[in-house]
């Protein structure tokens, strides 16, 4: 019976559930080993009611998988990495002048419009995530890619929401910036 | 004195929480006549939404599928744990 609803699965959403990990983790085997957790949680754990649709239930299974997969790539960090926050504030003097100015005026940023521009947008982004303290780039992740809201956020972090604010802030004033000089 | 380094956490903020009425007023207002934070804000703007679109573009991509190696470790994986 399990093995049955299993393939049954897999057949009929293991592409969806695949394209939906790898949209949010953009790496082919974390997305994988996504999917494939979803499996074992959702026949270890067959809770599964027929009152909503069996594909809304695997993706509320696979939400849980992908924040937790990339809250042990957060937690394999080493310690100094965590970020100190006096020091994330000292360092927005990159950005103004002692009078609170801008030192470089924001520039344009081209939206990428096709497939290839997405493509190659991406890539820049992921350089310029790769440049940033690895707790800002998670947090970043989960606000503005997993779409996460600010409370769940706190909780898989552990943080204030006031240091959340902070670090998202640095992360995209760092983000916007890594841009200007690579893309477009 | 509101300063561009003020506004700069508002925008950025603005995107996280609902922005109190003064200081969405303090924001319009600094907006109106600063074009650097008009910049800044569409900046961000355009993050977010590039990121959505992206997300969109793999997400309903049918050409991408879970490829058929990883489904059959799947079912192996799994399967010994039924019997």
């Amino acid at each position: 019976m399990a093995e049955n609803n299993l393939n049954d699965w897999l057949n009929a959403h293991g592409d969806y559930l695949y394209r939906f990990a790898l949209a949010r983790l953009r790496d082919p085997h974390l997305a994988e080993d996504a999917v494939q957790e979803t499996m074992l949680a959702a026949i270890k754990n067959n809770s599964f009611e027929g009152d909503s649709s069996a594909r809304t239930w695997l993706t509320g299974i696979l939400k849980h998988k992908i924040i937790d997969l990339q809250r042990k790539q957060i937690r394999e960090q080493p310690v100094s990495d965590v970020i100190d926050l006096d020091a994330s504030e000292h360092s927005m003097d990159d950005f103004f002048d002692k009078s609170g100015h801008w030192l470089d005026k924001p520039q344009t940023l081209d939206m990428p419009d096709n497939a290839l521009e997405q493509k190659q947008f991406l890539a820049v982004l992921d350089e310029c995530l790769s440049r940033l303290p690895k707790k800002l780039k998670a947090i970043f992740m989960l606000r503005d890619v997993h779409e996460l809201d600010n409370e769940n956020i706190c909780k898989e972090l552990d943080i204030t929401a006031t240091n959340a604010w902070v670090m998202l802030y640095r992360a995209r004033m760092g983000l916007r910036k890594c841009l200007e000089l690579n893309w477009s | 004195m509101f300063t561009c380094k003020q506004a700069s956490k508002l925008i950025s903020q603005s995107l996280d929480r609902p922005l109190t009425w003064p200081e969405k007023i303090k924001l319009r207002l600094h907006l109106f006549i600063c074009d650097p934070c008009t910049q800044f804000k569409r900046q961000l703007m355009m993050l977010r939404t590039a990121l959505h679109r992206i997300r969109y573009g793999i997400e309903h991509d049918s050409t991408i599928k879970l490829p058929l190696d990883v489904k059959n470790r799947i079912l192996h994986t799994i399967e010994p744990d039924q019997e």
